[in-house]
C-alpha cells in the first residue's frame, strides 16, 4: 500500500517533470534550441497565478486562462525579440541565451520588492482536499495534475496529428529549409511554438505552485525536467511525459528506500545510466550526418 | 600598418609573431610582477582571483573553445581539485605536490566524465556533464569525514619545506608562476599537432576522423587535460578562499565559468583571462554603480542576475565572439583604416538539421 502511495506522488511529481520537459521538447523539435530558461517560464507562471488570485481578485478560471494567455504572449515576444535574430548559429549560443534570460527572469522577479524574496502559496479552491480510496489517501492536487497533463497530452497530440497548425509545425521540425520552401512561415510557427511551450510551462507552474510554494528560485526544477527530457528521447513528445513519470517515480521510490541524499541525485543517476545504455533516448530518433 | 614577411615555416607556429607582441607581453609581465607593490592590498586579493579563475577559464576554453564539448559541470573538476588541496595540504604535504595530486586526480575524474563523451553529442553531452555536476556536488555534502560535509572545511596556508606562504604577496606570486606557465603550456599545446587535433575535431568530426585523428582518444585527452587545469585552479581557489563548502561548486558556479569563456571569446586563449577579469570586476562595478541608482533598483536582491542575465544575451546577440573578438575587430579596423569592411567577421548561418551534425 506504501509502494502505490509513493508511486502515485511519483507519478504526480513526474507529471510536472514530464510538463516542463514538453517546453523543451516542443522548442527543440520546432526550431532545434534547448531553452535553459523553461523553468524560469514556469516560475513565471506560478506568479503571474499568484498576481491574479491574490492582488487583482480574478476568480480561479480566469486567473488560470489570463497567465496561461499572458505567458504565451510572453513567449512570443521573447521569441522575437531575442531568439530569432540569432537563429542559425551555433546551438550553444541560444543556449548560453536561455542560460541569460533564466537569470534575468528570476532576477526580475526578486527585484519585486516586498514579494519576490518570500515565499508565497497559491490558493486554489481545491486545496486540502483529499479523497481515501481503498487505503490510498488521494491528495485533490496530485489528481489534477495527473488529470490535466493526461488531458493537456491529448489535446498537443490531436493538435499536431489533425490540425493545418500541427502539421506545418511539424513539417518545420524535420526540415527547416524544405518546410519554409513549401510556403509553411517558418518564423512564424517558432514563435507560435515558443508560446505553446511557454504556456505549457505557465500550467506546469499552476499545477505545481500548490504542492510547493511559488517563490523565485522554483525554476531550478527545470534543471530535473532536462534528464525527464533525455530520458525520454530529446525530440519526442511522448517521451518527454513518460521520461518525466520515470524520473518522478524513480525519485519518489529512491526518496524512501534509499538513504538521504540519492533523492536529489536519482535524476542525474538516471540519466547518466541512459545515456551510456541508449544515448538517444527511450523514443529518440538517430540522427547522423551524411556525406 | 605592420607587413610580416615569411621567410621561415618556422615563423607560422612561433609563439610572438612579431617584436610589438614580445614587448607589450614583456610590459604586462613586468607590470604583473610589480603589482603587489603598486596596487592596494584589496585589489591585490582581486588580480590573484581574476589569474585563478584564468586557469579554470583556460581548462574550460580548451575543451569547450578548442576542442568544441561543452560542459555544463566544471565546478565538479574544480571542486574535486579544490578538496583535494584541501584534504593533502592539511595532512601536511607541501603543497606544490599536493597541487600536482589536485590536478591528478582532476584529470582521471575528467577521463572518467570524457568516456561517454565519445558517444554523446552536443546537448546531450551538455546535459551528461550537467547531472555529473549534481552528483559530485551531493557526494561533497555527504562524504563528511573527508570533506566535511555542508558545514565547510578549513584549509591551511600553502607551506613547503618549513617556508610557509601565508601573505597574500607570497601567494599571488604563486598564483602568476602557475598561471603563466598554464598559459605557456596550453599555448605550446595548441601549436602542436595535439592542439591542432583539437581544432579539427571543433570543426568537423567526420572530416577529423577521416583525415586520421583518433577521435575517442583526442576527446578523452581534451576532457582530462581541461579537468587537469580545472584541478589546477581549484587547488588554487582552495588555499585563497581559506574555507571549502559544497555550494561552492554548484551548479551556479558551472554556469559562472560557461560565462567566462562566452563573454571571454570562445576559441581564444586571451578570452579566458578577459572574462575572468569580466567576471571578477563585474561585482565590483556593480557595487559600485548601486549607490548612484535610485534605492529600489539599486539595493534590490535581484540586481545581480539581472545584470549578469542581459550582459550574456547583449553579448550573444551583437557580440559572439566575445571580448577578445570585440578587440579584433578594433584591431583590424585600425590596421585596415581605412579599408575595414562590415562583414570581414560574419559567421556563416546553418539551418538544416545535416548541416548541423558536426
Amino acid at each position: 500500500m506504501q509502494f502505490l502511495q509513493l508511486v502515485i506522488s511519483g507519478i504526480a511529481q513526474g507529471c510536472i517533470y514530464g510538463l516542463i520537459a514538453l517546453g523543451f521538447v516542443l522548442i527543440y523539435k520546432a526550431t532545434e534550441t534547448v531553452s535553459f530558461a523553461q523553468g524560469e517560464l514556469m516560475m513565471l507562471g506560478a506568479f503571474c497565478g499568484l498576481a491574479g488570485l491574490t492582488m487583482l481578485g480574478f476568480p480561479f478560471w480566469l486567473t488560470v486562462i489570463a497567465s496561461i494567455a499572458a505567458m504565451a504572449l510572453m513567449g512570443v515576444v521573447t521569441e522575437r525579440v531575442v531568439i530569432r535574430p540569432i537563429l542559425g548559429q551555433p546551438a550553444f549560443s541560444i543556449v548560453m541565451l536561455t542560460i541569460g534570460l533564466g537569470y534575468v527572469g528570476r532576477g526580475l522577479i526578486t527585484m519585486i520588492p516586498g514579494i519576490g524574496t518570500e515565499t508565497h502559496t497559491l490558493p486554489v479552491p481545491y486545496k486540502d482536499v483529499a479523497w481515501n480510496v481503498g487505503g490510498l489517501v488521494l491528495s485533490a492536487e496530485q489528481v489534477v495534475i495527473i488529470a490535466v497533463t493526461a488531458l493537456l497530452c491529448l489535446g498537443l497530440y490531436a493538435m499536431f496529428k489533425y490540425s493545418k497548425l500541427g502539421i506545418a509545425m511539424q513539417a518545420s521540425s524535420q526540415n527547416q529549409l524544405a518546410a519554409y520552401y513549401m510556403g509553411i512561415p517558418v518564423k512564424r510557427l517558432n514563435g507560435l511554438v515558443w508560446g505553446l511551450a511557454a504556456a505549457v510551462a505557465a500550467i506546469a507552474g499552476l499545477l505545481l505552485a500548490p504542492i510547493t510554494f511559488v517563490h523565485a528560485n522554483m525554476g531550478f526544477i527545470g534543471l530535473k525536467a532536462f534528464p525527464a527530457a533525455v530520458v525520454g528521447g530529446f525530440g519526442s513528445l511522448p517521451g518527454a511525459i513518460v521520461g518525466g513519470l520515470i524520473i518522478g517515480i524513480v525519485e519518489s521510490l529512491s526518496g524512501f528506500y534509499l538513504p538521504e541524499g540519492f533523492k536529489d541525485i536519482a535524476a542525474y543517476v538516471v540519466v547518466l545510466i541512459m545515456l551510456m545504455v541508449k544515448p538517444n533516448g527511450l523514443f529518440g530518433e538517430k540522427l547522423r550526418k551524411k556525406v | 600598418m605592420r607587413f610580416i614577411f615569411k621567410t621561415d615555416y618556422d615563423q607560422d607556429i612561433r609563439l610572438a609573431k612579431h617584436g610589438g607582441q614580445v614587448f607589450w607581453y614583456t610590459a604586462l609581465l613586468a607590470l604583473l610582477l610589480a603589482a603587489p607593490w603598486i596596487v592596494p592590498e584589496y585589489w591585490l586579493a582581486q588580480l590573484t582571483f581574476v589569474l585563478i579563475y584564468g586557469i579554470v577559464g583556460l581548462g574550460l576554453m580548451l575543451l569547450a573553445g578548442f576542442t568544441g564539448q561543452f560542459s555544463m559541470g566544471h565546478a565538479a573538476f574544480l571542486g574535486v581539485g579544490a578538496y583535494t588541496q584541501g584534504v593533502l595540504t592539511n595532512l601536511g604535504l607541501p603543497f606544490p605536490i599536493a597541487m600536482l595530486c589536485a590536478a591528478g586526480l582532476a584529470a582521471s575524474v575528467g577521463i572518467v566524465v570524457g568516456l561517454p563523451a565519445l558517444r554523446l553529442k552536443g546537448i546531450y553531452l551538455g546535459i551528461a556533464t550537467l547531472a555529473f555536476g549534481f552528483i559530485v556536488e551531493e557526494v561533497f555534502a555527504r562524504w563528511e569525514k573527508l570533506t566535511g560535509g555542508n558545514a565547510g572545511m578549513h584549509v591551511k596556508a600553502p607551506e613547503i619545506f618549513g617556508w610557509k606562504v601565508d601573505s597574500s604577496e607570497g601567494f599571488y606570486f604563486v598564483c602568476l608562476v602557475t598561471a603563466v606557465l598554464v598559459t605557456l603550456g596550453v599555448l605550446n599545446l595548441l601549436r602542436s599537432s595535439t592542439g591542432r587535433a583539437f581544432v579539427a575535431i571543433r570543426d568537423s568530426e567526420i572530416s577529423a576522423q577521416s583525415m586520421g585523428i583518433h577521435l575517442a582518444r583526442y576527446k578523452t585527452l581534451s576532457f582530462a587535460l581541461s579537468a587537469a587545469l580545472a584541478g589546477l585552479g581549484g587547488a588554487l581557489y582552495a588555499h585563497k578562499l581559506q574555507f571549502l563548502s559544497p555550494d561552492q561548486f554548484s551548479i551556479i558556479q558551472s554556469i559562472d565559468l560557461l560565462l567566462l569563456v562566452v563573454i571571454g571569446g570562445l576559441g581564444s586563449v586571451h578570452g579566458a583571462f578577459l572574462g575572468a577579469i569580466f567576471l571578477i570586476a563585474m561585482p565590483q562595478i556593480i557595487a559600485i554603480v548601486k549607490d548612484y541608482l535610485p534605492a529600489a533598483i539599486g539595493q534590490a536582491p535581484g540586481l545581480q542576475a539581472v545584470v549578469y542575465g542581459a550582459v550574456l544575451i547583449l553579448f550573444v546577440l551583437f557580440e559572439p565572439l566575445g571580448l577578445y573578438g570585440r578587440w579584433l575587430k578594433i584591431r583590424t579596423w585600425l590596421q585596415l583604416f581605412p579599408f575595414y569592411r562590415k562583414g570581414m567577421f560574419k559567421r556563416q548561418k546553418s539551418f538544416q538539421k545535416s548541416d548541423r551534425l558536426k
